[in-house]
């Protein structure tokens, strides 16, 4: 098992944010072998390369691009999704700060395989310092003619606005994400109309995740074929998987689709020492847990729909045996209930249950039956919401619940932090809160 | 729409089993209720988009139009119908019925089910629904969400956030139906609430209907709240007085008590919606000041007597004055009570001296109306239907905000859905003119005759007309012409409930009823239907009136509740008063009381029958909603009553029997009146005042909805920024108006819409009618900057 560093390659390398050093190792080279082609050739290659969407759904990217109607008077517009804001999801701002060009590229060719004149990226509010990095990147590149009135003397014009948002999780659903770029309440719209015909200003709109239009220049580059060389049959590619919690060597992974968790605990040198896995998250807390069982299911789509979880953002959060699995899944559904968007029932006022359940239970003062009664709650929210937020949060419930059940029938009478202490699970300390452990 | 509903693709689906065909695009939730199944909602309304937020309406959709059906519950409330859809609700599906019940469990888990203390109780839809469709018990047992009690939205609504559901229908109507997005969702989660900016209320004009269709007792109006209980109620569907509109309301009385007033159910009209001047504006006959006995006045001082003696009295005073009468209608009387002055006034007094316009008027304003108005029928051509679905629709002198709420409501909805086109001919673009995506025809009035014959308009455009026209020379003649060379659709939307009545019952010195014109073989017409000898000589007008008996040519006035303040020369009003021999029918004590001579007490709106004309000519019924006071009758009666004492017979003593008295004759069908046309005056050097009531102003009809006077607009003049340059204010705030009987100082608005060498001015302002400094519409003014006038108690 080998890494394949494409998106991370340069992430090392002096001031790897800088135009500089990314030309250095040649970077928009790609973006000018693009527009050496038709943009029906640049789309082409992009959903031959069969790349998926790198968000979470993993819908075909280029067969995205080609929902957009070619006969809609109004202009079109590309929109990066940048709002990473899930718990265990750390790809994508890494990138922004370590190499904002590799994205730039990436919205240069798709902005022109698209025929897009504006891009937007949208950035989650709370990453100041990756907002500034990609501003910073854009500035360049506009000084360096990358942007702008016909760029790279191709006679196609593209403006690249960085937008930052409030900070809010749902913008992340790329409907609310529209609405918060146009002023608007981050609130879910209604589909149809889906964002393709009528998305930002009514426009026709592309919405894509970072990590596939930083994908995209590799793609050109170094063409389809060597994409598609990749991954397993129907998960293409390389992609960033992220480890953090009780591994040795937290970080971002860059493997094609399909390695296990089994091979990427090896690369990050294994559960801290002493300690064995107790469960993992695939691909951020919305996609349900896995255990030590699983550790030899490939990390593609297809491997882990079949496990009943989802390949998500890759984001492995690792737990080892010292964790209270009752309390990780507070902290999850605290975090479902805190970014709740408010709009529909189930998940507004379901999460503000389950949450009180969970806290019950964590401090051992749970009733006879309370387990029942939470995975009743999460029947009846389930399937009822307006998008996918309040079922991200029923996952992480109700399989912890599925794996650990005596775990949380332990709240019924002892607190989850004296059954299992939390100072052990403790991988660091906040500097000046060295007491509260 | 009718078009549309009649051509429109049909798809055929099947609710529980019931098939049933609808217009392609129609959602299922009102494709079940075609079926005549219901299903629960809360956020879903008829007249908003569709939001999908509560999820209350789910169902079970097994096949949607393509042989495939939907694994999870649906939303019948954002889902359209498909050719061959099957779907079933909570009645005949386990699916839909569990999640029905699981989302009522949700929205229960936060409500305080403080329903023994809540208004809404009895008439709740969360309370009806979670009966009809949630589980008798729940399994929370955790904390709820609180709140502070009650936040005040506005001055007329307060809202209790624990008990809202979060649907957004509050949200949605302010900005989608009244364009006043002033309140909106803030904070997110669990946290979410309804808002309003920290320094600005919900100071919307339709803010009233968002306690309406809120589906729980979170917003309620100050003015009814605690006062009742829904099951306490009896309701009467009646028309609203405060404008010409036409708006049907649902009246709740208790005990004889109107408590509150609700937007009634009319498509046709006003939709489901109300302003809040016709929903609270319904006080004003319940104060102190209200007449309960007849009077006369004796050695100066007015003391109550006995109706006969006040009826002798009063025939006396008239008698005396035989053939030197007029009568002043007012603009509020019902078809039935304005058709029975017109008819005492020509057989009784011998008279077409009447009138009853209370307002700035002109002799060609009655000419008009009795050639472009008079005799108007109802057509659908020319109806609310109609400007929803019109090419263009032009406003002249007119802001439907201001003016007649439910036209600006209609206008916003055509303009929203279909860009309906409108153009409206003003001195400025109005705040409201905006909501509606009007275009500006700026005018100063001497720019308007010339506007008016320039306009681009043909029988698909519908031209509607406000009373202000009356102030500017030479306009109605404008009009007339260009809407007959354009063939045009014309409505004149007047201010007033009853004037669209009072002309098609003739209370115009130069109109008999229905459509006809003065003339002596007219006359001996009347005659012949009233069985009476009918006047044929021509009458004075309300201003000519008022002037013969300032001069005392004219002896006597009989009065119907008018104001002199709406008059525009107070002191001309007064001593007319003073010189007339005055009877005044009122029900309530206003400033023509302290001159009448003798005071008949009247029922009010309330408690009597009959109906309006609104301005598309459409009957609207007014319905008795409580019992008379006692001592007042009605006023067909007490002029019945006058007509007797005089030793004449008016025909009929009750409003049914007039009313088929008026449907008797039959319309007017011959030649229309000319109008003698009339020039505009030259343009004035100097700045000259345009004014126009607003929705919410001095007006007495609003006496008692103390909350609907702190919504009032903050009185300001407008001018346009050149203006303010050239008459050295460019560095003021205030401005000091001067006109001839006095001065008043308002605060100063550029208006970058305005046209130049022209202010706008409110007519009626607390304590600062316009009047009062002897000026009026088109009339030139002195500008002064001013000062920030000092509040009282300041130094």
């Amino acid at each position: 098992m080998t890494l394949t560093p494409i998106l991370t390659r340069n992430w090392g390398t002096e001031r790897s944010w800088t135009l500089a050093a990314y030309q250095a190792q040649g970077g928009y080279k790609a973006a000018k072998k693009a527009f050496k082609m038709t943009p029906e050739q640049v789309m082409n290659e992009v959903k031959d390369s069969q790349l998926r969407g790198r968000g979470g759904a993993g819908f075909p990217t280029g067969l995205k691009w080609s929902f957009v109607p070619k006969d809609n008077p109004n202009p079109r517009y590309l929109v990066v999704n940048a709002d990473e804001s899930e718990p265990g999801t750390c790809k994508d701002i890494p990138l922004l700060m370590a190499s904002p060009h590799t994205l730039l590229e990436g919205v240069i060719i798709s902005a022109y395989a698209i025929n897009a004149h504006t891009a937007f990226i949208y950035i989650r509010g709370e990453v100041v310092h990756p907002i500034r990095r990609m501003q910073q990147a854009v500035q360049e590149a506009y000084d360096a003619g990358l942007l702008g009135k016909k760029i790279l003397g191709s006679g196609f014009d593209l403006d690249v606005i960085v937008h930052a948002g409030a900070g809010a999780y749902i913008c992340g659903e790329e409907t609310a994400l529209l609405n918060s770029l146009e002023g608007r309440r981050g609130q879910p719209r209604l589909r149809p109309p889906f964002p393709a015909v009528a998305g930002l200003y009514a426009s026709p709109t592309v919405i894509n995740n970072v990590e596939s239009i930083a994908s995209v220049p590799s793609i050109i580059e170094y063409g389809k074929d060597w994409f598609a060389a990749m991954g397993t049959e129907k998960s293409k590619g390389f992609t960033i998987y992220s480890l953090s919690g009780h591994v040795k060597r937290p970080g971002q992974y860059e493997a094609p689709l399909g390695v296990t968790m089994r091979q990427l605990l090896e690369l990050a040198g294994g559960i801290r020492d002493g300690h064995q896995l107790k469960f993992f998250t695939p691909g951020g807390s919305s996609t349900p847990i896995l255990t030590a069982d699983d550790l030899d299911v490939p990390l593609d789509y297809e491997g882990l729909a079949a496990k009943g979880t989802m390949l998500g953002t890759k984001a492995m959060q690792v737990f080892d045996e010292t964790t209270s699995v009752v309390r990780t899944t507070l902290r999850w559904v605290e975090f479902y209930e805190h970014e709740s968007c408010g709009k529909c029932t189930p998940c507004r006022e379901g999460n503000w249950w389950l949450g009180q359940l969970l806290a019950k239970l964590e401090a051992g003062k749970g009733e006879e039956g309370d387990v029942d009664k939470l995975l009743q709650v999460v029947d009846t929210i389930a399937g009822k919401s307006f998008c996918p937020l309040a079922e991200g949060a029923l996952a992480c419930v109700t399989s912890a619940v599925q794996h650990f059940r005596d775990e949380f029938e332990v709240g019924y009478h002892t607190p989850a932090w004296e059954h299992l202490p939390y100072e052990l699970s403790a991988v660091f300390t906040v500097p000046g809160k060295e007491d509260e452990q | 729409m009718s078009e549309s509903m009649q051509f429109a693709e049909m798809v055929t689906i099947t609710v529980d089993g019931v098939e049933v065909s609808v217009p392609k695009g129609t959602l299922v939730i009102r494709a079940a209720e075609a079926a005549g199944i219901a299903i629960p909602r809360f956020c879903d309304h008829p007249l908003l988009e569709p939001v999908g937020a509560c999820r209350q309406c789910l169902v079970e959709i097994t096949d949607a139009g393509n042989g495939r059906g939907f694994p999870k519950p649906q939303p019948s409330c954002t889902t359209e119908a498909a050719q061959g859809m099957v779907l079933a609700t909570g009645a005949t599906s386990a699916q839909a019925a569990k999640a029905q019940a699981d989302i009522l469990e949700l929205l229960l888990i936060n409500h305080p089910l403080d329903c023994p203390v809540c208004d809404k109780a009895g008439e709740c839809p969360l309370q009806n629904q979670a009966m009809a469709n949630g589980r008798a018990s729940s399994d929370f047992d955790g904390a709820k969400r609180q709140y502070s009690k009650l936040v005040a939205i506005s001055p007329t609504i307060s809202l209790d956030r624990e008990r809202c559901v979060l649907c957004t229908r509050c949200t949605r109507f302010a900005d989608q139906i009244a364009g006043d997005p002033m309140i909106h969702l803030v904070e997110r989660g669990p946290k979410q609430q309804i808002g309003v900016y920290p320094d600005r209320p919900y100071d919307s004009y339709f803010a009233g209907n968002v306690v309406q269709i809120c589906p729980v007792g979170a917003l309620t109006s100050n003015d009814y709240r605690f006062s009742a209980r829904p099951f306490d109620l009896a309701s009467t569907v009646t028309t609203c007085e405060n404008c010409a509109a036409g708006c049907q309301l649902r009246v709740d009385t208790r005990r004889g008590e109107v408590l509150r007033r609700n937007a009634g159910d009319c498509p046709s009209i006003n939709e489901e919606w109300s302003c809040d001047r016709g929903r609270f504006g319904f006080r004003s006959a319940m104060g102190e000041d209200r007449i309960r006995r007849p009077m006369i006045r004796k050695k100066g001082q007015l003391i109550e007597v006995s109706w006969p003696q006040a009826l002798a009295a009063a025939a006396a005073g008239l008698k005396k004055a035989a053939g030197k009468t007029g009568v002043l209608t007012g603009g509020r009387l019902t078809l039935e009570t304005a058709y029975a002055y017109s008819a005492f006034a020509r057989t009784v007094l011998k008279t077409n001296s009447i009138d009853f316009r209370a307002r700035p008027a002109s002799e060609e304003e009655a000419q008009f109306l009795a050639r472009m108005v008079a005799g108007q029928r109802f057509d659908e051509a020319i109806s609310y239907t109609a400007l929803e679905g019109a090419k263009k629709v032009v406003l002249i002198m007119l802001e439907p905000e201001e003016e007649s709420p439910a036209i600006f409501l209609r206008l916003r909805k055509a303009n929203r859905a279909r860009k309906l086109v409108v153009e409206t001919v003003a001195p400025f673009l109005s705040p409201g003119a905006a909501k509606i995506g009007a275009s500006l025809i700026a005018v100063r009035p001497s720019d308007l005759p010339g506007a008016i014959r320039d306009l681009d308009i043909d029988s698909e455009t519908i031209v509607l007309a406000g009373e202000r026209l009356a102030s500017v020379p030479g306009g109605f003649t404008a009009l007339a012409a260009r809407i007959e060379a354009s063939s045009a659709k014309l409505a004149w939307v007047p201010r007033r409930a009853g004037e669209v009545g009072a002309v098609q019952a003739g209370c115009l010195p130069n109109l008999l009823p229905a459509g006809y014109p003065l003339t002596k073989t007219n006359a001996k017409t009347f005659k012949a239907h009233w069985g009476a000898k009918t006047a044929s000589e021509p009458g004075l007008d309300a201003a000519g009136q008022l002037k013969a008996a300032a001069w005392g040519e004219l002896k006597a006035l009989v009065t119907a509740g008018i104001e002199a303040a709406d008059f525009c020369d107070p002191e001309l009003v007064n001593k007319a008063l003073t010189e007339a021999f005055v009877v005044s029918l009122e029900s309530r004590h206003s400033d023509v009381s302290e001159f009448a001579n003798v005071i008949l007490p009247v029922d009010v709106l309330a408690e009597v029958s009959g109906s309006f004309l609104n301005w598309e000519n459409r009957r609207c019924a007014v319905n008795q909603v409580v019992s008379p006071a006692r001592a007042a009758m009605s006023e067909v009666r007490v002029l019945a009553a006058l007509a007797t004492a005089l030793g004449e017979d008016l025909g009929f003593d009750n409003s049914v029997d007039a009313g088929e008295s008026f449907a008797a004759i039959p319309p007017w069908t011959g030649d229309k009146p000319k109008i003698v046309p009339v020039t505009p005056p030259p343009a004035k050097g100097s700045v000259m005042i345009m004014t126009g009531r607003e929705l919410m102003d001095d007006s007495r009809c609003l006496d008692g909805a103390q909350a609907l006077r702190a919504v009032e607009r903050t009185p300001i003049v407008r001018m346009s920024p050149a203006t303010l340059r050239a008459e050295g204010l460019a560095t003021s705030t205030y401005v000091r108006l001067t006109g001839p009987l006095g001065s008043a100082t308002f605060p100063l608005q550029v208006e970058p819409t305005m046209v130049d060498g022209v202010i706008w001015v409110p007519p009626r302002t607390p304590g600062n009618p316009l009047s009062a400094l002897g000026l009026e519409a088109d009339a030139t003014v002195m500008l002064a900057a001013a000062p920030e006038p000092k509040k009282e108690g300041e130094e």
